[in-house]
């Protein structure tokens, strides 16, 4: 606009100083253009989690009370997070399934850790459009795959998290956990 | 087409939006060839300078909001969250804090500039008032800033200010619950503030556009003080104003910067620090330095109402400056006893803010009054008479010859004098 503006004007200079004058223009659009933007950084960036927030960031729980067969949901940074303590069966079923027949293909291995295959931590989201999955409580529906069902669309997940059955496009996602001891558990 | 503007601009694009809705055209005719008198020196950054304080501080202001906590038990504990825990809080925080102080710094100059070079005369009369109101919405938007992080001083002085209209006979105090929502400043009071200092701004956005709308009804003054006579007189605005303002911006910047890097407490007083206590009156009150004259002239009357009164009058007693000045003469630079008055009224305000940061004793209580004195009989005594009595210097000819007899040299043509040949 700038240069329509100072055509208007008749102030632009016609000759040999039109390229100076150019580029003291660029330049000083440039330099201020930077410097509204190192302005507006900041106030940008403190929209963005701030270290409280961040602090409060990971989740210990107790598996101890978790009867075989039974999951329970915990907070992780506002999320719930399903914690479910596997029956032989269940695993077993989750172990067997052929890779072929998945949604979003995913060894029940990777989805667990090691020597602590009969605990599943997932984040109980479903993957569709947000909603929480049924299947936690006993008296919840889990799907024709024994893990988890969502009322909303009906998505079924299986007992690794798995998503058997659409509109679900991904497995139920995981987060970073380690094992403190064998009945603690911390998220995050 | 009747009803459609003609647009001059090139660009397709821009002249199909121009001609529905011609701002393209009024920004060029206000801020590309609107013709500026030539002769400004750097008071005449400051208006510019407030313009961008202002929307420094509604940018700082509107991301605090999103973290702070209008509440008196979470207010101080959401301002130390910011300081301490928000990304960049402590830089936003301390740019809103000193935008204040240099919002007033820049103001006050502004205003001295319009009182030194009289461009509150004939016709400026009502962009003067309306700068007044401008002062007022400033003022109360500042106070009530000040007391949203609900540390010691902003509790305290939000008791003693708003107990100022205790002082209204009969009324009084019904005025002051009713300003409270309470029986003291609590946390009725902290909502409403909070909600009026998010509003005010934008009311004060709202004013500064007629401020500036009716400046551009009359035409800028000048330090001559002299009318502009015709197109040798002035200079596109742009690009000269625009660049003699960026350079004004940057010194302004770098002051802004200077403050807010290296000494972001200077202007905070450290019992703002504590959490507030209703039970426990800070030992050393005083209010930010750019209350402290009016906080003076407050104490300078041993009297509640009376003191209320001079108070308010000293800011009542600008919006009657046009016609108290009675000098057919606008600019200092001709008035030689009235620049010595306004050397005096200077002194005597800064004086007076010496004496609102002490306690009220010994030295300090009598030059409260003289300056006080002083500054009513600038206004009320003084300036009427004085526009009888002095004989002023011989004004120049036109901006113009002014500015060629000092040796500034013609200015290359083709620059300055074609844009106006349109005028």
């Amino acid at each position: 606009m700038a240069d329509t503006m100072a055509t208007a004007t008749h102030t632009h200079p016609a000759g040999g100083d039109v390229t100076k004058r150019d580029l003291l223009k660029l330049v000083t659009a440039a330099t201020a253009a930077i410097g509204v933007g190192s302005l507006a950084w900041p106030l940008i960036d403190s929209m963005n989690p701030a270290k409280d927030v961040l602090a409060l960031s990971s989740t210990e729980v107790e598996l101890a009370p978790i009867a075989v067969g039974q999951g329970i949901t915990v907070v992780w940074r506002g999320k719930p997070m399903f914690v479910r303590h596997r029956t032989p069966e269940e695993i077993k079923a989750a172990q067997d399934v052929k890779l072929s027949e998945l949604i979003d293909p995913a060894s029940d291995a990777s989805r667990v850790k090691a020597g602590h295959e009969q605990w599943l931590v997932v984040i109980g989201i479903c993957t569709h459009l947000g909603c929480i999955p049924l299947g936690n409580k006993p008296t919840d529906p889990r799907g024709e795959w024994g893990g988890w069902f969502c009322p909303c669309h009906g998505s079924q997940y299986d007992t690794s998290g798995r998503v058997r059955h659409g509109p679900a496009p991904l497995n139920l996602a995981l987060a970073p956990y380690e094992f403190e001891n064998d009945t603690k558990v911390k998220i995050g | 087409m009747a009803g459609l503007h003609k647009s001059e601009v090139a660009n397709p694009v821009l002249n199909w939006i121009d001609t529905r809705l011609p701002v393209i055209t009024m920004i060029q005719k206000e801020y590309g060839v609107f013709p500026t008198p030539k002769n400004f020196n750097y008071f005449w950054n400051f208006g510019a300078l407030a313009m961008v304080n202002l929307a420094i501080m509604i940018a700082t202001g509107v991301f605090l909001a999103m973290n702070y906590t209008a509440h008196t038990t979470m207010a101080f504990d959401s301002v130390e969250r910011i300081m301490r825990d928000v990304n960049y809080g402590w830089l936003i925080r301390y740019v809103h804090a000193n935008g204040a102080t240099m919002f007033f710094v820049v103001v006050y100059i502004h205003i001295f500039r319009g009182m030194y070079y009289g461009s509150y005369k004939k016709p400026r009369e009502l962009l003067w008032m309306i700068g007044v109101v401008i002062l007022l919405l400033m003022m109360a938007t500042a106070f009530m800033g000040y007391v949203l992080p609900w540390g010691q001083m902003s509790y305290w002085g939000a008791t003693v200010i708003t107990n100022l209209f205790s002082a209204i006979p009969v009324v009084g105090e019904s005025v002051v619950q009713w300003l409270w929502g309470g029986f003291s400043v609590d946390n009725p009071t902290l909502n409403r503030f909070f909600s009026l200092h998010y509003l005010l701004p934008f009311v004060l956005t709202g004013v500064i556009f007629l401020h500036v709308a009716a400046l551009h009804v009359t035409g800028s003054n000048n330090p001559l003080g002299i009318e502009v006579k015709g197109p040798q007189d002035t200079l596109p605005f742009h690009p000269y104003y625009t660049m003699k303002d960026s350079v004004g911006i940057c010194v302004y910047l770098l002051v802004f910067a200077a403050l807010v890097f290296f000494a972001p407490n200077f202007f905070i007083a450290p019992d703002n620090y504590i959490p507030a206590n209703p039970l426990s009156t800070p030992a050393e009150i005083v209010p930010e330095w750019y209350f402290l004259p009016f906080y003076a002239i407050l104490r300078s009357v041993p009297n509640k109402l009376g003191g209320v009164c001079m108070m308010f009058g000293a800011i009542a007693v600008l919006f009657i400056l046009p016609w108290l000045d009675t000098s057919p003469v606008r600019s200092c630079k001709f008035r030689p006893i009235y620049r010595i008055l306004m050397g005096v009224l200077v002194v005597s305000l800064v004086v007076l803010g010496m004496v609102g940061a002490h306690r009220p004793e010994g030295i300090w209580v009598a030059l409260g009054r003289l300056c006080t004195a002083y500054y009513f009989l600038h206004f009320l005594v003084l300036l009427p008479i004085l526009g009888k009595l002095e004989k002023p210097l011989p004004l120049p000819e036109s901006i113009s010859r002014a500015v060629l007899s000092v040796g500034g040299g013609p200015l290359p043509r083709g620059a300055a004098a074609k844009p106006m040949e349109k005028i």
